[in-house]
């Protein structure tokens, strides 16, 4: 925490509270500070910085200390809404300053064009709210730039075929190569498939106060102790603070909006660390909370006036959640590939971004990935053959002889809209605050799990192509958890099916916006951070214009 | 045969996003047993016993040690994990006592009632503990688990197989992994930082090429 960060009373009326401060929020919060505007930002976890990021497998993954905590915020999952739904692990997600940006893997493609109008392309699909974006992507394009040199993204334009017109290359070289993606490039061009270096949010060179990646190997699920991994932490919210304008205020759990007699947002009501309430004032309300928490705390801020939930006259808030498709196949090599060493992925394949819905019989689409994201203890736990015994002489002898021989690959694809797919407020489960818990319906379109199989099959066959000794995996199921939360408060021009505009407001409060998972229309092919983010740096830019016309105050 | 924690862990990771991190939604709130150990680690030599009594260390030692055993290579034994065990019951996660209060006595019962002539596990040769542990072991084949777990039990075998991987496995700097003995074992070297090449198979890589156009045009 920087010290010439302001501190706002809860009672000025400051220019805009921003709820959540991941990988949307940490953004709107350096842009909107940036342009002049008074921000404060309530994020419910702790401030934790590089001092606190430890290599401890057992307190981050044991113990979430850097995520939702499922003793504090216990969660329900049920297939379908006729179905009573059952306590059950229903998601993880970052909670801390920094959100999920902090400990994800920082896979940074771009959406590409299709994305947008994919609807338009292929035609309807029944019994889905498959549909357009109101933004293509050459509107989204600035963006994703900006996104690359501001936040940090290594990479190399021009290596894949399929990708998207771009308007700079990437501001420094992709990331090392680890031998995991050296078999999957030789495995995949023997296919006659075109892998190239994976873009990541992670720093090839060093940057003013921020480090090179120094390959470490605790990547994934942990934060950066050195400010490689471009978070919202180690980039937006120190510029965000760098301005003087903008208080980020850890420990605060926003769950209520509080709107007045006009149907106005007047501001935001959070429980301290002590469980004092407050609430702070403010001329509009962003909420960057994810696609989960978000469409939780609209559904907990009904009042008389908005007996379904803020911004909900649409009634879809919550729903036509997507997860993203997909699936992992693991494979042994001959020799040593140490991929403990290093960040996850460094090779990519979208041969298979686009696939035709009349020649493989199914919607949909995907990328593949190379990559080793096992810390010791959980490849003891997860990563060693399913056949080998889980104690004793032989578990021993197969630790010793795989953790070093073993990657995987990872298929990422697309999930289709359903308006039955949601989080919702559970009516019995409450959480350490006495708030209803969070609620996971969902079960996957066909096409979804035909996807998912496919994909693994050209996984298995890369594999094959690679010369692998060894591989597996199981084919594609039913989601029952969630990490990727997308499309629950959807945006679009149409107040009946959507619940933000193109500009993030909400169609039915002025001065609320939503921006992050919740804000997407279809869920791309996986990897969707680097879309949250450029819609981010847009939506600051059309908030800015707003308010710079009276527009929001008004 | 596949078993059926491994399908289970695969199964959670089903979707995309759910990486191999997350397969910790499966590891049980058993495993904050850990946390605190690395600050008493630092504090105790040579090792002291905060929660087993002596004896009961060497039974859990015993037990480890059949889970991680000692061959050419360090096992359990070397790697210290009954310190890593007993601190973390000591300090933070006091809700797992009463599993291994529990389950303790019933392993020795377990013991005399398969080998009569034997009053401890530690007693018993390598054979007859693996036979014991076999009959605890919920995941094992049918024919090799005669008994049912206590109704109602937290599965003492399955707390103690999983700690002692952790205390096996953890960074040495959190209180396990003695020496860095079992990161030694599954060859993975106790350096903060790493350059490349890392591999053998990136150790001779030209550089990204663009796709031979040859390859481009079949």
């Amino acid at each position: 925490m920087t010290v010439d960060q302001p501190k706002y009373k809860t009672t000025d009326e400051v220019d805009f509270v921003i709820i959540g401060s991941g990988a949307a929020g940490g953004i709107l919060a350096k842009e909107l500070s940036t342009n002049g505007f008074r921000v404060v930002v309530l994020e419910q976890g702790p401030y934790l910085t590089e001092k606190d990021f430890t290599h401890n497998e057992v307190e981050i993954l044991g113990q979430d200390k850097l995520t939702n905590h499922p003793k504090l915020q216990p969660t329900t999952f049920r297939k379908t809404p006729e179905e009573k739904a059952k306590p059950q692990r229903a998601l993880v997600y970052g909670r801390c300053v920094g959100g999920t940006s902090v400990h994800f893997t920082a896979n940074f493609w771009r959406f590409h064009e299709i994305d947008f109008i994919e609807r338009s392309k292929i035609g309807p699909i029944a019994g889905t709210g498959f549909t357009d974006w109101p933004i293509t992507y050459a509107d989204l394009e600035p963006y994703y730039t900006k996104v690359e040199w501001e936040i940090g993204v290594s990479g190399l334009a021009g290596a894949s075929p399929f990708d998207p017109p771009r308007s700079k290359p990437y501001p420094m070289p992709p990331l090392p190569v680890k031998s995991s993606g050296v078999i999957f490039e030789r495995g995949a061009r023997k296919m006659g498939w075109h892998p190239f270096p994976a873009p990541m949010a992670i720093l090839s060179q060093a940057r003013p106060g921020r480090s090179a990646c120094i390959n470490c190997g605790f990547c994934l699920a942990f934060g950066c102790e050195v400010g490689a991994k471009s978070s919202s932490l180690a980039s937006a919210i120190r510029m965000a603070e760098k301005t003087g304008r903008c208080e980020i205020r850890p420990n605060s759990y926003v769950h209520r909006i509080e709107t007045d007699a006009n149907g106005r947002a007047v501001g935001a009501v959070y429980f301290d660390e002590n469980r004092n309430t407050y609430l702070q004032k403010a001329k509009a309300v962003v909420v960057c909370a994810n696609g989960a928490e978000t469409p939780r705390l609209l559904l907990l801020s009904a009042n008389k006036q908005f007996p379904n939930g803020l911004a909900n006259s649409s009634g879809i808030v919550g729903k036509y959640l997507m997860l993203n498709s997909g699936g992992v196949v693991t494979g042994q090599f001959e020799h040593p590939l140490n991929d403990y060493k290093g960040y996850a992925v460094s090779r990519v394949l979208h041969d298979f971004y686009e696939l035709d819905p009349q020649k493989v019989g199914f919607y949909g689409g995907g990328g593949l990935d190379a990559r080793f994201d096992f810390t010791p203890i959980g490849f003891a736990f997860g990563g060693l053959p399913p056949d080998t015994p889980r104690w004793g002489k032989e578990f021993k002898a197969a630790m010793a002889s795989d953790f070093n021989r073993t990657m995987e690959i990872f298929c990422h694809g697309t999930s289709l809209p359903l308006e039955n797919n949601s989080f919702s407020l559970d009516p019995e489960l409450k959480d350490a605050w006495g708030l209803p818990a969070l609620r996971l319906t969902y079960k996957d379109h066909p096409d979804d799990l035909k996807l998912g199989n496919w994909m693994f099959l050209r996984a298995h066959e890369l594999f094959e192509a690679a010369g692998a000794q060894k591989k597996w995996g199981f084919p594609a199921q039913e989601q029952q958890f969630a990490v990727h939360l997308l499309g629950t408060c959807r945006m679009g021009n149409d107040p009946k099916t959507s619940v933000i505009n193109s500009d993030h407001r909400t169609h039915d409060v002025k001065n609320l916006f939503l921006c992050d998972g919740s804000s997407l229309v279809t869920s791309g092919r996986g990897q969707p951070t680097m879309t949250i983010e450029a819609l981010a740096f847009r939506a600051a830019d059309r908030i800015t214009a707003l308010a710079r016309r009276g527009e929001i105050s008004g | 045969m596949i078993n059926e924690l491994s399908r289970r862990n695969f199964l959670l990771r089903a979707g995309t996003g759910i990486s191999a991190a997350w397969v910790s939604a499966n590891w049980p709130a058993l495993l904050s047993a850990a946390r605190h150990a690395h600050e008493t680690a630092q504090a105790a030599k040579p090792p002291q016993l905060e929660f087993f009594t002596a004896e009961q260390a060497i039974e859990v030692e015993a037990i480890s040690a059949r889970i991680i055993p000692t061959d050419s290579t360090p096992g359990a034994r070397e790697a210290g994990v009954v310190y890593f065990i007993d601190r973390g019951l000591a300090t933070f996660a006091v809700d797992d006592q009463k599993t291994y209060r529990e389950g303790l006595p019933e392993m020795q019962a377990r013991v005399n009632e398969l080998f009569p002539t034997i009053q401890k596990f530690s007693a018993a040769t390598p054979e007859q503990q693996d036979e014991v542990l076999h009959s605890f072991d919920e995941h094992a084949t049918t024919a090799r688990r005669p008994f049912r777990a206590r109704p109602g039990a937290q599965n003492f075998f399955e707390t103690l197989r999983q700690h002692t991987i952790a205390g096996f496995l953890i960074d040495p700097e959190y209180g396990g992994n003695d020496s860095g003995a079992g990161w030694k074992v599954i060859g993975r070297e106790n350096e903060h930082m790493f350059q490349p090449p890392f591999g053998y198979y990136d150790k001779d890589y030209p550089g990204w090429q663009p796709m031979p156009k040859e390859a481009e045009k079949k």
